[in-house]
Order: structure tokens, then sequence, then C-alpha cells
């Protein structure tokens, strides 16, 4: 029997108050496995931010640890580092200096010899397009490079495990997807990541795990397939020639008119979908495309976190 | 981190600062070369020339060192505390917090940076200063000792002050509002041996006073105060400002949450 892996990250009670008073953390428990692409979800002020500050150790935990890979981040902080790369919301170098300065230097704070900072930091430029930036001021970057740029610092100590926090905020659709195809990359290559961020979308396509946290604490965690398995409702996106304005009624689906040419279907998981081309079929209706709306994730979220607060509140009355 | 690897991040930070230095010489290392050719002009050739000798030196010869003592702790002061208070302000800070790096490690880079500056600096004005007066010095250690220890006590000033600092205007307080009037008042364009009591008594609890008076002993061998004494009570406030200093990165004062 092979033994079991040190999971890649154990969070175990964690809670912060901040000195102002405000609950961050209550207590929260989460196991991230080695390999794992984890989401971390959850509203603005949710406590993602926070958590993730105790894991790079930029926050104080009030009490409570977490441990990555076996290796306590309150106990041993300079080990536990070595393990961790980051990737924070706001911008955080100095932008008069150079995107390859950034890395080396960034190498260096690692320990790693100068020698090996370079080839890391031509590498990791490279590999996000930023190469042709590299002896420019990293002032002059778009907001995509920037983040890219983060990313590529981040890379510089060759992380076990890799925390992107909001790492495609603001960023356009290409640069997006050619940081999604740098980040499922590496994780194939064995880095652990664990990613938040508020395109759903990309946490439903990316993520294998997901954990949702609200008002500082874990309100679902399971595995990405398990939870879409959970939403009941499917909605279908289809390209039609002509849609008329009069849409039939269909028991048991709900069809919405978008525009003349997209017609939006929804209904139970469990129902077929040969009554609807039937009754679309009848009406004169020629289908040329169909796909799944994708904003599942999206409407668990939001389910999710309004069931949590429903619960709160009525936990709160009897009490 | 193991010692290899904390002395490639010391280097890291080190090397870091010097170029950011020569990055913007123009407001590092010129601007204070401008400032004391004209004390030299003004204070030495033309002023001086009428006030004549103290302690058996021309009035510019007395007053170089303590120039240079001034520029040196000035600059390393100014140094560390808007590089570190910048990297703060801009959030680069992060990646050195988030690293394992040790704290005394920063510390350690922040101060050999800035302690860089002093000396580059001093070398300035020195070498400017020869061009108004002859020196030589007379305790090439005692000189070095000093010039060491007065940019490492006002290095480490300024990385507290950067440490708490919120706003810009926090770092220029305590250089306009503290260190000009210890400068002006320790002793860097007179001896205090002028000073009537009690004026001297007081002037003696100025460390700067102390910092200028070992400098002018190590390159004149005249100092007002005994240089013993100058230099214990420099090595005093390295210890107590670096054990500050490290107290405040380990607690995070400032920069962790």
């Amino acid at each position: 029997m092979s033994p079991t892996p040190t999971p890649a990250l154990v969070v175990e009670n964690l809670r912060k108050t901040y000195s102002n008073g405000v609950e961050a953390l209550k207590g929260i428990s989460l196991t991230v496995q080695p390999g794992d692409f984890f989401a971390l979800l959850g509203p603005n002020g949710a406590g993602k931010s926070t958590l993730i500050g105790i894991l790079s150790s930029l926050v104080n935990a009030s009490s409570g640890d977490a441990q990555v890979f076996g290796v306590s981040v309150n106990k041993q902080r300079g080990k536990a580092m070595q393990l961790i790369g980051l990737v924070p919301q706001e911008i955080n170098f100095n932008q008069f200096e150079k995107p390859f300065d950034i890395c080396v230097n960034e190498a260096g704070f690692y320990g790693i010899p100068r020698k090996l900072a370079i080839e890391r930091a031509e590498k990791y430029l490279k590999e996000l397009r930023l190469w042709d930036k590299a002896h420019h001021q990293a002032r002059m970057l778009s907001g995509g490079m920037k983040r890219r740029l983060m990313i590529a610092r981040a890379m510089m100590n060759e992380p076990k495990l890799l925390i992107l926090d909001e790492p495609t905020a603001g960023v356009d659709i290409e640069i997006r997807r050619s940081m999604w195809q740098f980040v499922s990359g590496i994780n194939a290559a064995g880095t652990t990541v664990i990613l938040t961020t508020h395109y759903l979308e990309e946490a439903e396509q990316l993520c294998r795990n997901i954990a949702i946290i609200d008002r500082g604490t874990i309100v679902e965690n399971t595995s990405m397939k398990s939870l879409l398995a959970t939403l009941d409702v499917e909605t279908f996106v289809l390209d039609i020639k002509q849609v008329p304005t009069d849409l039939p009624a269909i028991p048991g689906i709900t069809l919405r008119r978008l525009d003349e040419h997209t017609l939006e279907a929804e209904m139970s998981r469990s129902h077929d979908l040969n009554s609807l081309f039937a009754a679309l079929s009848a009406q004169g209706m020629t289908v040329t495309s169909m796909r799944n709306k994708s904003n599942r994730l999206e409407e668990l979220f939001v389910r999710l976190v309004e069931n949590g607060r429903t619960n709160k509140a009525e936990m709160e009355k009897t009490a | 981190m193991n010692s290899a690897a904390n002395l490639v991040a010391l280097n890291t930070i080190v090397r870091r600062e010097i170029v950011r230095i020569m990055r913007i010489w123009t407001q590092t290392l010129i601007p204070p070369a401008i400032t004391m050719t004209l004390y030299f002009v003004i204070f030495g050739k033309l002023v001086g020339s009428r006030i004549g000798t103290m302690h058996g030196f021309t009035y510019m010869q007395y007053i170089v060192p303590g120039l240079v003592m001034m520029s040196i702790i000035t600059n390393s002061y100014g140094n560390i505390s808007s590089s570190f208070f910048g990297a703060k302000f801009s959030r680069a800070v992060e990646e050195m917090l988030v690293s394992p790096m040790p704290s005394w490690v920063m510390l350690l880079g922040y101060v050999v940076g800035a302690v860089a500056r002093g000396l580059i600096v001093g070398c300035l004005v020195l070498l400017i200063a020869l061009f108004f007066t002859d020196l030589h010095v007379a305790h090439p250690f005692i000189t070095f000792l000093s010039v060491l220890l007065g940019a490492t006590v006002f290095s480490l000033a300024g990385f507290v002050n950067a440490v708490f600092a919120k706003k810009f205007d926090d770092i220029a307080l305590v250089p306009t509002f503290v260190l000009t009037p210890l400068t002006y008042l320790g002793g860097v364009f007179y001896s205090v041996d002028l000073l009537s009591e009690p004026w001297r008594s007081i002037s003696l609890i100025n460390p700067i006073l102390y910092m200028v008076n070992a400098f002018r002993f190590g390159v004149l061998g005249v100092s007002d105060v005994n240089v013993g004494v100058a230099i214990t009570v420099m090595l005093a406030f390295v210890v107590g400002l670096s054990a500050v200093a490290l107290h405040l990165l380990k607690r995070g004062v400032g920069l962790r949450s």
C-alpha cells in the first residue's frame, strides 16, 4: 500500500480578528491535496484575501494554524515560504524597476544564486510572453502584462504551491486564456494551484475542487464535479434561423427569446431534449447549433451564499 | 534559509539599493555635493577667513570633518527612510515579506545600502574639500570606525522612521525637526568648548556631537569629547536601534496586519 501523500495545504481552525474588531475568519478548516487545482471563491469581503495573507505570512492569524506540505506557517515560516509562490491581487512591485530585475531580485530573496535566477527569469518571462519587455521599466507595461509579470515573479522559486489571488482581474479574454494555459501547464507538471477569482467560468473550467467562503466561514467544500451535479436545472442556448415573437409553451421547459436568432431554454436535468426539439420543429424553427450556458457555477455560488446567510440569520433568531 | 542563501538574499538587497542610488544619482549624489560646496565657499572661505584658528587649525580645516560627517549621516538616513518607505508605499516590500528571508537579513541589506550611500557622498564631499584646503588623516582607523558607526546609527534610525511612517510627510518630519537641529548644534561649525554653561553640558546629550568629534579626532587629531566615550555612545546606539528595528520587523509593525 502506498503511503498517503502529505496534503499541499491543511488549514486548521484559522481565525483572524483585525484590530478594528472585524472578524475576517471565524475558525475555518480545509485541506488541499497535492497536485490539485483548487478554487477558493467568495463574495468581496468574504475572507479570501485574509486567508491568503495568512498563508503567505502577510497577515498574522489570531489563532489556528496552516501547514504547507506539512510545514507550519506559524512555527517554521521560512521553510513554509520556500514552498509557496504568491500572485497577489494588487500590483506590488517597484514600477521603476525592469521585469528582468524584478524576477532576478525575487529569486535572490529566496537565496537562489544569481546565475540560476537569471536563467529562470529568462525562462518564465519568455513563457509568459514578456521577454521583449524584460528590460523596459515595469510602469510601461499594460495591465495584463503586469499581471503576467507577477506570475513570472511567483515562479522564480519554483513553488510547490502556487496561490493566485484574482490573477485575471481586468485582463482581456485573450491574455486571460494564455494565463489559464500557463497555469494549467504548471499544474499538470505537479504544482498545486489555489485560485481565487470572480470569473466563475474560469474556476469551473480550471479547478477540480472548490471551497466557497462567505463572511469568514466555509459554506461549501467539495469537488467541482459533485457541486455542479447538485444543480438540477440546466440552461441551453440555441441558435435558430428565425425566432418567432410568440414562443410555444412546452411543459417543464422555460423558453426565453434573447434576440431574433437566439433562444434560451431552461429545464430540469432529468428532462429529455426530444420534446424541446419536437416543439421547436412544430413551430417551424430550425436549430443550427446549441451549447450549454456556462453560468452553472454562478447559479450555485449565489444560491450557496444566500442559503448560508439565511441559515445563519435563522439560527441567530432562534438563539 | 542556510547561510549561503542568506548571503545571496543580502547581496540582492545591497545590489538593488546601490543600483537605485546610481539610477537616481541626480537626487542622491549631486545635491549633497552642491550643498557642501556652498558651505565650504561661504563658511570656510568667506566667513572662515575672518574667524581665525580653532584648536590650532584654520576654520576651513576645522569644519571639513563636521561637514563630511553631516553629509554621511543625513544621506544614510535619507536613503533608508525613502527607499524602505517607498517599498512600503508601493507594496513592493511584500516581495521580501513573503520570502523565506529572515528579518535580520532584510534589515542588514537596507543598512548596508544606506551606509554605502553615506560613504559615497562622504568621499565626494571630502574630494571637494581638498579643493579648498589640505587634509591629512591623523588616525585612519578611528576615521573609518566613526564613519561606519555614524552612518549605521542613522541608517537604523531612518529604518525605524520608515517603519512607523504612514505617508511621505512622516519621513520628512524627523530630518526637518530633529536631525537638522541636532546636526547644526552638534559641533559641526564650532567647538562646544566655546559655549558657556549650561549650553556646553546640554550639548553633551546630543549624539551627533560624539559622531562629529570622533570623526574630527580621526582626521585632525582633536576632539571636544573623549574618543573612547564617543565610540561607546555610537556602539550603544547601534545595538539599541538594531534591537528596536528587529523587534519591529519581527512583529511586522506597519508591515503585516
